[in-house]
């Protein structure tokens, strides 16, 4: 079965569909439906994912220009396939916490909802590709759809706020067009598949450059430290959806590229880029931290919470370790659960009191407790506490990088107490306290709104305490990804026995 | 001697011993969940499940006894945590099950003591869903028997800490409480996870087992660097100085928290942690001496924040910091310490937490007054928590035959052998505990009454006063119990080892004579301050020695001006920095390209698909270049 194109087949049929229903609560709910249908056949593909299968599974390959040699070539190993499983446990969960979202905004509620749909397939068209032509398609497509959710639906600076976002973007997609073009060429296979250009360019200085025109590129989509400026404006602008879309998906694109291309295409550039990388990884761990912490803005803080939460991710992958990198792509998936369960209830509160700013909340757990108790789950789990998901992947990467790199890992590791601080503090000032006036009358979480809160706190304690299903998956991609670069984790000082470990 | 190994074993009530966990767990998610539905009982299914937890710890230390001696360490797996670093397993042995009972049994009490200390408190089952998540946290954390294990639990009780200290969140003191403790703990939580990391790079195990077994082997080591690091965690946890400022704060918690968390239990897991690294500590002396200069260090440091505080939670909260000191203090000195810090820890758990619940007793009566200046004469109106209070006091001080006496004094000899300098020094401190438990004791229940006008003081009701009767039963049978005939010491040895030679219990030795004087002289000091003389209502102004200890040691000022302002102005640069340095420089970068490029503009429509169309022409044109650049 093609699963993959059925799954995109499915979320361009509903897009399109969405337009032709002439109700918007009708709209609402065949999009949902279709997001659910979508999820329940992803998961039916997912099952029958064999871990130390193939490399690629569920592949499918037809020639799309074959003067180029470019193709619609699809496939997942077990990185692509736990983020296409993020994507599409995302989308049902948006646009149900979306569904008064849109009313204000500059186009139609229906189209709102098919803007979604169509980013659906594209995300997933972007981690299935295996054809690095075909990938670059998506990583640029990508940006229409969510700028029109930035531009259209967002808060007072979005033409500013999206202009900025595509612009950016586009910069970085450039750079990576020629690199594309330009390995191509080099290569000279006249192919563009990615199993079949790796390893093919040998030379290290060549090796050198076309690390560079993809790295800027998914160094500003994740967004690295100093890349970042756009996702802030993008984020706090956005429609909180909008933005859980953004930051919990499309910016895994970024590190996803890092793992997948950079590291497998250039490996020796990687090693010698790897110093840089992980510089510019701990700074924005410890800066990301920081700037998020003097925040004013909600919405703010939580996008430079992801900047910090980016640095660990790409660490995880530049250390090379079979630990950091199987945390780094946990971190991936558990991020995309954390930070859009902050995003979505924050947003429900800024949609309550009409404001984004901190210091215009005070007290709501006094008349939202559940509101209050969720936001403080979300933010736990952005803190990393021990038994959500978050804990897993970033020990993870933290003992994997520390295997090799001490001190850029002990560096990384003062990120433990800069979350407490960001969260905390945002907790306690919007939270705690005296009942501001301005909140006394706020209603609790609604029924709707505690079904989009509850899968995701469900995800964040089950993967918390179980994280193995995911780990299964994740473990053989990334060995297998390592083993071709290639990087060995170093050995223990002293060995013991295998059943004391 | 050295510890025994550990056998795996999944059978009987060992084998379930996951059940002390997940039930007072499961009472915690069902009242968190329930919501008001579960307001009518949920105290008393809070109740109940920390009750049936310490049924479960109860049968498993009476099965463990049926073993001998070298085969008490029970290793249960439960499954894998995370492939490739840790499994989840629970390590059942004298060490542990030591802590189970101590937590489910005054746990327990405590439990039922805040049924009567929280009637009036409309949230009151998410008080009990708090103290039952807690009690899950804190049996996670002694029964996991590898370090990823014990992080979880250690993470765990700092959350349950956390909210029950901004239990009355609406508060501002008390959310900057729970705020501060969190953070400071994580201070010490970033050493606890480097020293993790450190065990794992070098052993590529973190379980107890492997760690024991690497030691054993040698070779290169960083045993100092692990151990300081496992301190730092220790220090932040137990509220050790450098890392003890949130301890005072943390007194905004509800009283049975204090108790419990504060006081009991949460708190001394630093020692535990310290105990549990035996073999890491051994093979360092560097790491060995600093724990025991911590220990003295926060033992005098306590004492001295003990004797100025008028607030009654506060005084008390300054001794356990510095009995905790005491702990530290025999916990670094290795092998012959170990049995001493943790018979200490249980005899205090009893009788510290004998008088916090006394202290809330009074509290209760007198419209939850704290101000020790507003007490006196309370002894005739609340007999049974004066008569409770005054023998945790006695406990404490170290009269003779009490519990503190035996655990102690055993402290203060084993640290006289091991280094005079800091047994004399732990002999001061037991001088200065006399002084201000005697002061609080004198302030409170002597005297003449300085009572508000509206304070009605009466005894507080039966379910709080059993469990304060029951705690004051242990401290004073616990200590004899434990220490004669080295009892504790060899009940706990197949965990930790022992010394080769078993210490004797002197009852005139020059040590405990002199410690004994000392206390006297800070009893008869403390009664001709505050018993005989006149409490002014308000606190003097007192010598520059009394201002350094009412603040704290100026530890907090200290954290304001070493990390808070500079942490502020950082933050301050560091946004400024990111809205004008980074950005401004992305926004000139483009405003020049814009600038330089205005007839540009025009064909800049803002579709997006003439973006798309720019994008290939442009990188056509640059692919060109690369060959027109490449051929030169």
């Amino acid at each position: 079965m093609p699963w993959l194109s059925i799954l995109m087949g499915v979320s361009v049929l509903g897009a399109l569909g969405v337009t032709l229903v002439r109700n918007d609560k009708l709209a609402k709910q065949f999009t949902l439906g279709v997001s659910l249908i979508v999820l329940a056949l992803a998961i039916a593909m997912a099952v029958q994912f064999s871990p130390n299968g193939d490399k690629f599974q569920f592949t499918e390959k037809y020639d799309w220009i074959p003067a180029l040699g470019v193709h619609y070539a699809v496939g997942v190993d077990g990185i692509a396939l736990v983020l296409i499983l993020l994507s599409v446990v995302l989308v049902p969960i948006v646009v149900l916490a979306s569904w008064h979202d849109a009313e204000a905004g500059k186009r139609s509620v229906r189209t709102y909802f098919s803007l979604m749909l169509v980013l659906e397939a594209m995300m997933i068209g972007v981690f299935a590709s295996t054809d690095v032509f075909l990938f670059y398609v998506f990583f640029e497509a990508m940006l229409i759809p969510m700028y029109f959710m930035i531009g259209s639906y967002g808060g007072a600076q979005r033409s500013y706020a999206a202009v900025k976002f595509l612009l950016y973007s586009l910069f970085g997609g450039l750079l990576m067009l020629v690199a594309v073009i330009a390995l191509y060429t080099i290569a000279g296979k006249g192919t563009f598949m990615f199993p079949d250009l790796v390893g093919t360019i040998q030379d290290v200085n060549t090796q050198k450059w076309l690390f560079l025109g993809f790295f800027i590129a998914f160094a500003i989509k994740a967004p690295l430290w100093p890349f970042h400026t756009w996702l802030p404006d993008a984020a706090a602008q956005a429609p909180a959806g909008a933005a859980v879309l953004l930051v919990g998906v499309l910016d895994k694109v970024g590190t996803y590229g890092m793992l997948r291309f950079c590291l497998e295409l250039f490996p020796d550039a990687s090693k010698f880029f790897t110093p840089m990388v992980i510089t510019l990884s701990v700074i924005g761990i410890v800066y990301g931290a920081i700037v998020a912490i003097g925040q004013t803005d909600m919405k703010r803080l939580i996008a430079y919470t992801s900047v910090s939460h980016f640095g660990f991710i790409a660490l995880g992958v530049f250390a090379m370790t079979t630990n950091a990198g199987a945390g780094a792509t946990l971190y991936m998936v558990n991020h995309g659960f954390s930070t859009g369960a902050l995003f979505l209830i924050a947003g429900f509160l800024i949609q309550r009191r009409g404001s984004q700013f901190i210091a215009d909340y005070g007290g709501v757990q006094k008349v939202a407790p559940v509101l209050a108790g969720t936001f403080l789950v979300a933010g736990l789990s952005s803190l990393s506490l021990p038994g959500l998901s978050t804990f897993v992947s970033e020990f993870m990467v933290l003992v994997g990088t520390y295997e090799k790199y001490l001190v850029p890992a002990a560096i990384a590791t003062t990120g433990v107490i800069l979350a407490a601080i960001y969260i905390l503090w945002m907790y306690q000032r919007t939270m705690n306290g005296p009942t501001a006036e301005s909140v006394k009358h706020l209603p609790d979480l609604n029924a709707r709104e505690k079904w989009v809160v509850a899968p995701l706190i469900a995800l964040l304690l089950v993967f918390g305490f179980y994280p193995k299903p995911l780990l299964d998956v994740i473990h053989p991609a990334v060995k297998n990804t390592l083993s071709s670069v290639p990087a060995t984790d170093p050995a223990p000082a002293v060995q013991v026995a295998k059943e004391a470990q | 001697m050295e510890p025994a190994e550990i056998i795996q074993h999944s059978g009987g009530v060992i084998g379930a011993s996951w059940l002390m966990i997940a039930l007072p767990l499961l009472g915690a998610a069902v009242l968190l969940l329930g919501g008001r539905r579960t307001d009518k009982f949920g105290h008393l299914l809070g109740v109940a499940m920390a009750v049936a937890s310490f049924v479960v710890a109860a049968l498993a230390f009476i099965q463990l006894l049926g073993f001998a001696p070298g085969e008490r360490r029970r290793g249960v797996e439960l499954y894998d945590l995370i492939p490739g670093i840790a499994k989840v397993g629970l390590l059942v042995d004298p060490l542990s099950i030591s802590f189970c009972l101590l937590i489910t049994f005054v746990g327990s009490l405590i439990h039922i003591y805040s049924i009567g200390y929280m009637a009036h408190d409309p949230a009151r089952r998410r008080f009990f869903a708090y103290l039952n998540l807690f009690v899950a946290a804190m049996l996670v954390l002694v029964l996991a028997d590898n370090y990823l294990g014990l992080y979880v639990g250690w993470e765990g009780v700092g959350l349950a800490s956390y909210l029950l200290i901004g239990f009355w969140q609406h508060k501002p003191t008390a959310a900057t409480a729970a705020k501060k403790a969190f953070i400071v703990n994580r201070v010490g939580d970033f050493g606890l996870s480097i020293g993790i990391f450190t065990i794992f790079a070098t052993f590529h195990s973190l379980s107890y087992q492997g760690v024991a077994e690497g030691m054993a082997k040698g070779g290169s080591i960083p045993a100092t660097a692990i151990g300081l690091l496992l301190l730092l965690g220790a220090c932040g946890k137990s509220a050790q100085l450098p890392l003890q400022s949130w301890l005072l704060d943390a007194m905004e918690g509800p009283t049975p928290v204090s108790a419990l968390i504060h006081a009991a239990t949460m708190v001394t897991a630093g020692v535990y942690l310290v105990v549990r690294s035996g073999p890491i500590f051994q093979a360092t002396d560097t790491a060995q001496l600093v724990v025991t200069i911590v220990g003295v260090a926060t033992l005098l440091a306590g004492a001295i924040i003990g004797t100025a505080k008028d607030d009654i939670k506060k005084a008390l909260a300054g001794s356990t910091m510095s009995q905790i000191g005491y702990m530290m203090l025999a916990a670094g000195i290795g092998p012959a310490g170990y049995a001493f810090a943790i018979a200490h820890l249980i005899t205090h758990g009893f009788f510290k937490a004998d008088m916090f619940l006394g202290a809330g007793s009074v509290m209760h009566g007198m419209n939850d007054e704290v101000n020790m200046r507003k007490y006196g004469g309370l002894r005739k109106v609340m007999p049974i928590t004066f008569v409770t209070f005054l023998i945790g006091y006695l406990a404490i001080i170290g009269f003779p035959l009490l519990s503190g006496y035996f655990t102690k004094d055993g402290i203060i000899e084993t640290a006289m052998e091991h280094n005079a300098i800091l047994g004399w020094l732990a002999v001061l401190g037991a001088g200065i505990t006399g002084f201000y438990m005697s002061r609080l004791v004198f302030m409170t229940f002597f005297g003449k009454k300085r009572w508000e006008a509206d304070a009605h003081p009466h005894e507080s009701p039966a379910v709080m006063t059993w469990p304060l009767i029951i705690l004051s039963i242990g401290a004073v049978v616990l200590g004899a119990f434990l220490i004669l005939g080295n009892r504790f010491m060899l009940f706990l040895s197949p965990a930790v080892g022992r010394p080769e030679e078993l210490p004797s219990f002197h009852p005139f030795s020059t040590t405990g004579l002199a410690t004994l004087a000392l206390v006297a002289v800070g009893v008869v000091f403390a009664w001709y301050r505050y018993g005989s003389a006149e409490v002014p209502g308000v606190a003097p102004r007192g010598s520059f020695l009394t201002a350094f200890a009412r603040r704290d040691l100026y530890g907090d000022a200290l954290n304001e001006a070493l990390l808070m302002r500079p942490g502020q102005w950082l933050t301050r640069l560091a946004v400024y920095f990111d809205n004008r340095g980074v950005d401004g420089l992305v926004n000139s970068l483009a405003a020049l390209i814009g600038g330089s490029s205005g007839r540009l503009r025009r064909i800049q429509t803002g579709y997006v698909r003439s973006y798309a169309l720019s994008i290939f022409v442009g990188a056509a044109v640059l692919v060109g270049a690369w060959f027109v650049v490449g051929n030169l």
